[in-house]
């Protein structure tokens, strides 16, 4: 064969090879250790320990997790738990003190409290949960494009770098302006604050995978673009995005709360945490327990999913046992 | 004729550079020198070593010659065909008969893949199985031949360990079904026995199935070991190319010189010259002028400053790039 190319000017000009160059055949050289076969022991698979097992290497999830089914069960069963009508008015009973009839004591438009907090828990499960997962999608998909064309990176990041310049509240003070207070509204106006967060993170990670030897070797191994994404970036992606989505829930309850409060939420017909807290901050000195309960919810949901956030980001570690 | 039937990879004069800084605006003027101007071949079934210190450009040159980098300047023909200026797209197909063996067994294996995934994967690219039968034996003989039992395939790659990865990486390589296997410092990062059994793994492979090899590193025992050839790289030049034998025994640059004195003979009381450079390696940003050896080599005389030595014929196949094997060289030189 010859070659097509343009002189060689480089050390194959006096190339040839005499078979003195094959390498060693017999006993190895000095420094080498013989080389024995290999002891084919693979450690046996750990087999996933009991339930308890489990409980015992991720409490926190656990804890969490409890927690957050409570409230959840709660929500979706909130017609059965002795719970009355939460937008029904009775001016005569108003801010009634909790009793046996009233658990929570009832508000100044004489609406019962428990009920309105166990109602409460949609809206806020409802609002945590979407924002999470729309603000997880959209970002998700806005970091790999960031992240894996490099052309439009400058372009993607400068606009988040202008959404994160717009005070979330600001933002959803704007667009309640804007449109008609809904939860719908609620939760698209806090997606549209948080995907700046999101992109950012899985740009960093895309980022980093992208320079990954097992990435380099997809390439050479022939594997499409679309492909590397699907089966080398985006796996490897998942287990921050998930931490991340879970403290994107808990702050998206806690911003539904406070746009509640501010009256830029979910309108005040509709039963949340963070309206009722917000009626009953005129009242906060005399009667508390109108803000103290949805509070203590509030507060107690947040924290479980904040703890699920934690035991996933411990779990997920690759540097922690794999197989828990 | 520069090249010969058995000629399968063939690089030219290849040039890797990266620009450096760069603000917003600005245009970087600062280039980081990584491989400048290497040329060499590789013959069907041998092995090259390509050896050198930390920051040659060793790795530089393995990637560019895989495309991870593109190429800044130099030509890459594989097989007869030039490769350095295709589109992605065109240069798919091809990449199967040039596959590399990473350094670090732990990062180079995706971990959310099993290993029957990881070896899936290029048999599938380049279609070279019929059916899922044929793929599944092939994927099942692969492991067998780099010598883990066929209940590899299910485990995921954390439950191996260094030297089992490695294995799986080559086995990754193997099967693209390549005419030649870049070995990226395939063994650094493993212990001294396993580093031993994948060697010889590696130049067993070699044997049966006529590969091509360029074999990276930096431990010139090894390199002794396993290669037919070897080139010595200073700072993204090769200095020295030859024979193993030659070029062990009778080393022309002072460079080389330097790299053999420094490999440890595992005898006590066994000694030999240390020829002790001083310095570091300077930056390839700014490379000296003239030879750019000069700064750390003991021999230097004033040549060495001003001009920069050719890579000229010293023995059958060996070259060497320096003034001290010129007719002209003065007297002093050993």
């Amino acid at each position: 064969m010859t070659a097509t190319v343009a002189p060689l000017s480089g050390p194959s000009r006096a190339r040839d090879p005499s078979p003195q160059d094959a390498p060693h055949k017999g006993s190895p050289p000095a420094g080498l250790a013989v080389a024995t076969p290999m002891p084919d022991v693979i450690p046996a698979r750990k087999r996933r320990g009991p339930v308890w097992g489990y409980v015992r290497r991720n409490p926190t999830i656990v804890v969490g997790g409890i927690l957050l089914l409570i409230v959840f069960l709660m929500a979706l069963l909130a017609p059965y738990l002795g719970t009355v009508d939460p937008t029904a008015l009775a001016p005569a009973k108003r801010t009634r003190v909790p009793s046996a009839q009233y658990w929570f004591g009832t508000d100044m438009l004489g609406r019962d409290i428990y009920s309105r907090v166990v109602y409460g828990a949609r809206v806020s499960l409802l609002v945590g949960f979407s924002v999470a997962l729309l603000a997880s999608v959209a970002g998700l998909a806005v970091g790999l494009i960031s992240g894996m064309v490099r052309w439009l990176d400058g372009i993607v990041m400068r606009i988040v770098d202008g959404m994160m310049s717009i005070p979330p509240i600001l933002l959803a003070i704007t667009l309640m302006a804007l449109t008609r207070g809904s939860v719908q509204n609620v939760i698209v106006a806090i997606t549209i604050a948080e995907i700046p967060r999101v992109a950012r993170l899985v740009r960093g990670v895309v980022l980093s995978l992208r320079e990954q030897p097992y990435v380099e070797a997809a390439v050479t191994t022939g594997t499409r673009m679309p492909a590397i994404i699907w089966r080398h970036i985006l796996p490897n992606t998942l287990a921050p995005m998930t931490v991340q989505a879970t403290y994107i829930c808990a702050s998206a309850m806690i911003t539904e709360a406070i746009r509640g409060f501010i009256g830029a939420g979910v309108p005040p017909s509709t039963p949340s945490w963070g309206n009722i807290m917000a009626e009953g901050r005129a009242l906060w000195q005399v009667k508390f327990y109108i803000v103290l309960f949805p509070a203590i919810f509030l507060s107690m949901t947040v924290l479980a999913v904040n703890l699920v956030g934690d035991g996933l980001r411990d779990a997920l570690d690759p540097r922690m046992a794999k197989d828990a | 004729m520069t090249t010969t039937a058995r000629t399968l990879l063939q690089v030219n004069d290849l040039k890797k550079h990266f620009p450096l800084g760069g603000g917003l605006f600005g245009r970087s003027t600062r280039v980081l020198k990584a491989v400048d101007g290497l040329s060499f071949t590789v013959d069907r079934g041998e092995t090259l070593s390509l050896v050198g210190e930390s920051g040659c450009g060793k790795s530089t040159v393995a990637k560019a010659l895989m495309r991870l980098y593109a190429p800044t300047a130099g030509q890459v023909v594989l097989a007869g065909r030039r490769i350095d200026d295709l589109s992605a797209g065109t240069l798919r197909p091809l990449r199967r008969r040039m596959q590399m063996v990473f350094q670090d067994p732990f990062s180079s294996l995706n971990p959310r893949m099993r290993v029957r995934a990881i070896l899936a994967e290029p048999i599938r690219n380049f279609g070279l199985a019929k059916g899922s039968a044929d793929l599944e034996a092939k994927i099942a003989a692969l492991v067998v031949r780099v010598g883990l039992p066929r209940e590899a395939l299910g485990r995921w790659p954390h439950e191996f360990s260094g030297g089992q990865r490695q294995r799986i990486g080559i086995a990754r390589a193997l099967a693209a079904e390549p005419d030649l296997i870049i070995c990226d410092e395939a063994v650094s990062a493993l212990d001294v026995s396993v580093k031993a059994q994948i060697v010889n793994l590696l130049r067993d492979l070699q044997r049966e199935l006529d590969l091509a090899m360029l074999f990276i590193s930096h431990d010139l025992a090894i390199v002794e070991h396993m290669t037919h050839r070897v080139a010595v790289m200073y700072l993204g030049k090769i200095v020295e190319i030859g024979p193993r034998r030659e070029l062990f025994l009778a080393p022309k640059h002072p460079y080389t010189q330097a790299l053999l004195s420094a490999v440890p003979i595992p005898e006590p009381g066994a000694g030999r010259t240390r020829i002790v450079l001083k310095g570091d390696v300077p930056s390839p940003i700014n490379p000296p002028s003239g030879c750019r050896f000069h700064t750390r080599c003991p021999q230097a005389f004033d040549r060495c400053r001003v001009e920069e030595p050719r890579l000229d014929t010293v023995g059958t196949g060996h070259l060497a790039a320096c003034h001290l094997n010129d007719a002209a060289a003065p007297a002093v030189a050993a």
